[in-house]
C-alpha cells in the first residue's frame, strides 16, 4: 500500500532520510562519510531569470551573429596567462579519488574544447598532464606529490585554502582507495585511511600567503597564473585578502561543490550557497578596482549553460564544474542501476565515492571497475557536454543582445524569490525591489 | 671564484633567475637582509653561500644544490626540498623543512615550531633544540635533534623516524618511544656524520608512530 493514499503523513522534520540517518548512527556509532556536495534544496541559479531583449534591448541573430566565448585567466602578473576557448573549466579532483582513466577522460574532454582541467589532492599524473591541454596544478595543505618539476610543467597554480563541500576541513581518502600507486604518489603506507591537513604547513594567514605566492612565482619565474581557491563562507573578506596576497585569479566554490569523501554533516551544514557567495566576491573585486583584472571563477552546483550564463552575468569570468563533469563521463548512469542497487544505492542517488566500488569506474582504484571507463569515449562525452553548455550560454547571451558571454551583466537578471533577490542583488521579477535597498 | 650577487643592489628576482639558468657553479649572495624566497627553485648542482639572515622559504623546493645560510633563516627554510643539501649556520624559524621529499637539511642552531612538519623523505639534523608540533604528520624521512624537543613531538606521525638526544617535553597523538636497535644506531651515526656532528648515537632515543590512528575507529575519537 502507498502510505500517503491511506492518509498517513510523513514528517517534514523527521523525513525518511533523517529517520534512516538516526537509525544508521545508532547501529554503527560513526558518522556518515560520503561523496557529492550538499543535497538539500538551496537558493540557486534556478531562482534567477534572464531578461531577453525586446523594445529596449537589441537581440543578436541566433544562427548568424557571433557571440564569442573566449576568456583569459591570469592577466594580472603572469607572463603566460591561460587562454581558454570557453569560460567553463574542470574543477580540481584528485587521482586517488578518481581513477587514472577518469582523470585522462577529463583531460581529453576539456582539451578538446580548449579549456582547462585541474589536479587534486594527490599530485599530478603523467596521464592527466599528457592529455590536458591546459592543466591547473593544485597546491594543497597536504602537498602530496608536490614537486617543482610538476609545478613548472603546469599551466597555472591553484593555492587551495578550502573547498565548498567542506570549508575548514582537510582531505580524506579511505584505505580501500590507497593502492600501491596512490600510496606511492602520496608517500603513505598502502591501505591506511588517509587524512590530509586542513591548514597549510608553512604559512598562516593572508600576510604569509602573500610571501608564499611570491615564492611560487619565483620558483616558476613569474610565468604561471596563480589562483587562490576558497570555500564559500566569508567570501567578501576572503576575496579581498586573496587579492591583497597577490592572486591572479580567485576561485570561489559554493557549498553545492562536490567532494570525494567528507562527513555528511559537514557537507550539508558548513558554507554558503554559490548564489550567495558570487555577488560578495564581485563586490570585493569592484571595491578594490580589480574586477575583470583579477579573474573570478565560480563553482558549486553548475549544471548547464543557464547556470553559466547567470554566473557570468553576476560578474564571474568563468565557471568550473566537477560533479556535472563526472555525470557527463558516466557517473550515475542508468545502465549501472542494478550494480548501484547491489551497493544499497540507485542510479541518480549514488554518492559513495569514498568506498572505491563505483560501478561506473570513475571514483575507484579497483582495476577491473576502472577498466569499464574508456577514457576516449568518456572524454568525447565530456567534450559534447561542454559544447552544449557553451552553446546554451551563447543562446541566452544572444537573446540578451550580447556579442560575448562576458558582456552579460546583472541588469540582464531578475529574481524569482525574495531570498535570491537579496543574495544576488538583482530585483524581484516584476518589481524594482532589491531587498535591503529600499523602495 | 664564486659569482657574487649583492642583494643590496640586485633584486631577488634577478638572483633567482640567474640561479635557474646558471652560468657558474659557485655563488655568493651578500646582504640578504631578511629577503624572502632567496635561492628557491634551484635545479642544478650549485654551491650557494648566503652571507647573512634570510626571510621565508629560503632554498624552497631545492633540487641538487648545496645552499648554506651563514646566518638565521625565517619560516619554511628548504620547504618541499627534493634533493641536495641546505645548511643554516644559525637558527631557523618555524616549519623548517616542511613537506620536504628528500635531501639533507642541517640547522646548526635551534629550530622553532613545526620543524619537519609533513616531512616526506627529507633528513633533518638540528644541532640545538626544536619547538612544538615538530614532525607533525611526518610521512617519511628522519629527524635528528641533538638538543631538546618541545610539546607534541611527532603528533599524528606516519612513517618518519625521530631521534632526540635531549628531553622531549611531550609526545603527540600516536607517537611513541621505540627500541633503539643496531640498524637505528647505524643510520643515526651516518646522519650525524653527514651533518658534520660529533654526538654519540648511543645518547639518543628513537620515536615513531604507534600506527594506532591509521584507520578511522570509534575508539580513537578521544585521540583526535
Amino acid at each position: 500500500m502507498e502510505p500517503a493514499s491511506h492518509g498517513l503523513r510523513e514528517s517534514a522534520t523527521f523525513d525518511r532520510a533523517t529517520i534512516h540517518a538516526i537509525q544508521r548512527a545508532a547501529e554503527t556509532g560513526i558518522y556518515d562519510i560520503r561523496g557529492w556536495g550538499a543535497k538539500r534544496r538551496l537558493p540557486h541559479f534556478d531562482d534567477l531569470l534572464l531578461l531577453g531583449a525586446s523594445m529596449s534591448r537589441y537581440p543578436l541573430e541566433g544562427y548568424r551573429e557571433r557571440c564569442d566565448t573566449d576568456v583569459v585567466l591570469g592577466t594580472r602578473h603572469a607572463k603566460h596567462p591561460l587562454r581558454l576557448a570557453t569560460p567553463v573549466t574542470i574543477a580540481g579532483m584528485s587521482f586517488g579519488a578518481l581513477s587514472a582513466q577518469a582523470k585522462e577522460a577529463l583531460g581529453r574532454g576539456a582539451g578538446e574544447v580548449g579549456t582547462s582541467t585541474t589536479t587534486g589532492d594527490g599530485g599530478m599524473t603523467p596521464e592527466e598532464r599528457g592529455h590536458s591541454k591546459h592543466l591547473v596544478y593544485q597546491y594543497l595543505p597536504s602537498r602530496y606529490g608536490m614537486n617543482p618539476d610538476d609545478l613548472r610543467s603546469a599551466d597555472a597554480i591553484e593555492v587551495v585554502l578550502g573547498q565548498g563541500a567542506k570549508p575548514g576541513g582537510g582531505g580524506m581518502l579511505l584505505g580501500q582507495k590507497i593502492t600501491e600507486r596512490v600510496a606511492g604518489m602520496r608517500t603513505l603506507p598502502v591501505g591506511i585511511d588517509q587524512r590530509s591537513a586542513c591548514r597549510h604547513p608553512d604559512w598562516t594567514g593572508p600576510d604569509d600567503l602573500a610571501i608564499k605566492i611570491l615564492e611560487l612565482r619565483e620558483i616558476t619565474d613569474w610565468e604561471k597564473p596563480i589562483y587562490v581557491k576558497v570555500g564559500a563562507t566569508r567570501t567578501y573578506y576572503d576575496v579581498k585578502l586573496a587579492v591583497h596576497a597577490g592572486a591572479d585569479v580567485v576561485v570561489v566554490d559554493g557549498m553545492q561543490g562536490g567532494t570525494a569523501a567528507t562527513q555528511d554533516v559537514f557537507i550539508e551544514h558548513v558554507g554558503i550557497p554559490t548564489l550567495a557567495a558570487l555577488p560578495q566576491a564581485v563586490r570585493a573585486l569592484r571595491e578594490l578596482g580589480v574586477h575583470r583584472q583579477v579573474q573570478l571563477v565560480v563553482s558549486g552546483g553548475i549544471r548547464g549553460g543557464a547556470d553559466m550564463a547567470k554566473a557570468l552575468a553576476l560578474g564571474a569570468d568563468a565557471v568550473a564544474i566537477g560533479t556535472a563533469a563526472l555525470i557527463a563521463l558516466g557517473d550515475n548512469h542508468p545502465r549501472y542501476d542494478a550494480a548501484y542497487r547491489r551497493l544499497g544505492s540507485a542510479a541518480g542517488y549514488f554518492d559513495d565515492f569514498q568506498d572505491g566500488r563505483d560501478p561506473a569506474g570513475i571514483s575507484t582504484q579497483d582495476e577491473e571497475l576502472a577498466a569499464r571507463l574508456d577514457p576516449v569515449e568518456a572524454g568525447r562525452r565530456l567534450a559534447n557536454y561542454l559544447r552544449v553548455m557553451t552553446m546554451e550560454a551563447q543562446t541566452l547571451a544572444r537573446a540578451c543582445g550580447k556579442a560575448h558571454l562576458l558582456h552579460l551583466e546583472p541588469e540582464d537578471l531578475v529574481a524569482l524569490t525574495i531570498e535570491s533577490a537579496a543574495m544576488a542583488r538583482v530585483p524581484l521579477a516584476g518589481t524594482d525591489w532589491i531587498p535591503g535597498e529600499g523602495l | 671564484m664564486a659569482t657574487v650577487i649583492d642583494l643590496a643592489r640586485t633584486p631577488v628576482r634577478e638572483l633567482n633567475q640567474a640561479l635557474h639558468s646558471p652560468e657558474d657553479t659557485s655563488w655568493r649572495v651578500l646582504n640578504p637582509r631578511g629577503a624572502h624566497a632567496v635561492a628557491c627553485g634551484i635545479r642544478e648542482d650549485l654551491a650557494v653561500d648566503i652571507e647573512g639572515h634570510v626571510g621565508y622559504y629560503c632554498a624552497g623546493m631545492n633540487q641538487r644544490a648545496t645552499v648554506t645560510v651563514h646566518g638565521n633563516a625565517g619560516t619554511g627554510v628548504a620547504e618541499n626540498m627534493m634533493s641536495g643539501t641546505v645548511r643554516v649556520r644559525g637558527n631557523a624559524s618555524q616549519s623548517a623543512g616542511a613537506t620536504a621529499h628528500g635531501g639533507l637539511l642541517v640547522i646548526d642552531g635551534d629550530a622553532s615550531a613545526r620543524c619537519g612538519i609533513s616531512m616526506k623523505g627529507v633528513d633533518i639534523v638540528v644541532g640545538g633544540n626544536i619547538g612544538h608540533m615538530s614532525a607533525f604528520m611526518g610521512q617519511a624521512g628522519r629527524l635528528v635533534v641533538c638538543g631538546d624537543a618541545g610539546d607534541a613531538l611527532g603528533d599524528s606521525l606516519y612513517e618518519a623516524r625521530v631521534y632526540v638526544r635531549g628531553r622531549v617535553k611531550s609526545l603527540g597523538a600516536d607517537c611513541v618511544e621505540k627500541e633503539m636497535r643496531g640498524e637505528h644506531l647505524a643510520e643515526l651515526a651516518e646522519l650525524l656524520k653527514s651533518a658534520e656532528r660529533d654526538e654519540d648515537p648511543a645518547e639518543f632515543r628513537r620515536y615513531g608512530s604507534a600506527r594506532e590512528l591509521y584507520h578511522f575507529k570509534v575508539d580513537n575519537t578521544a585521540s583526535y
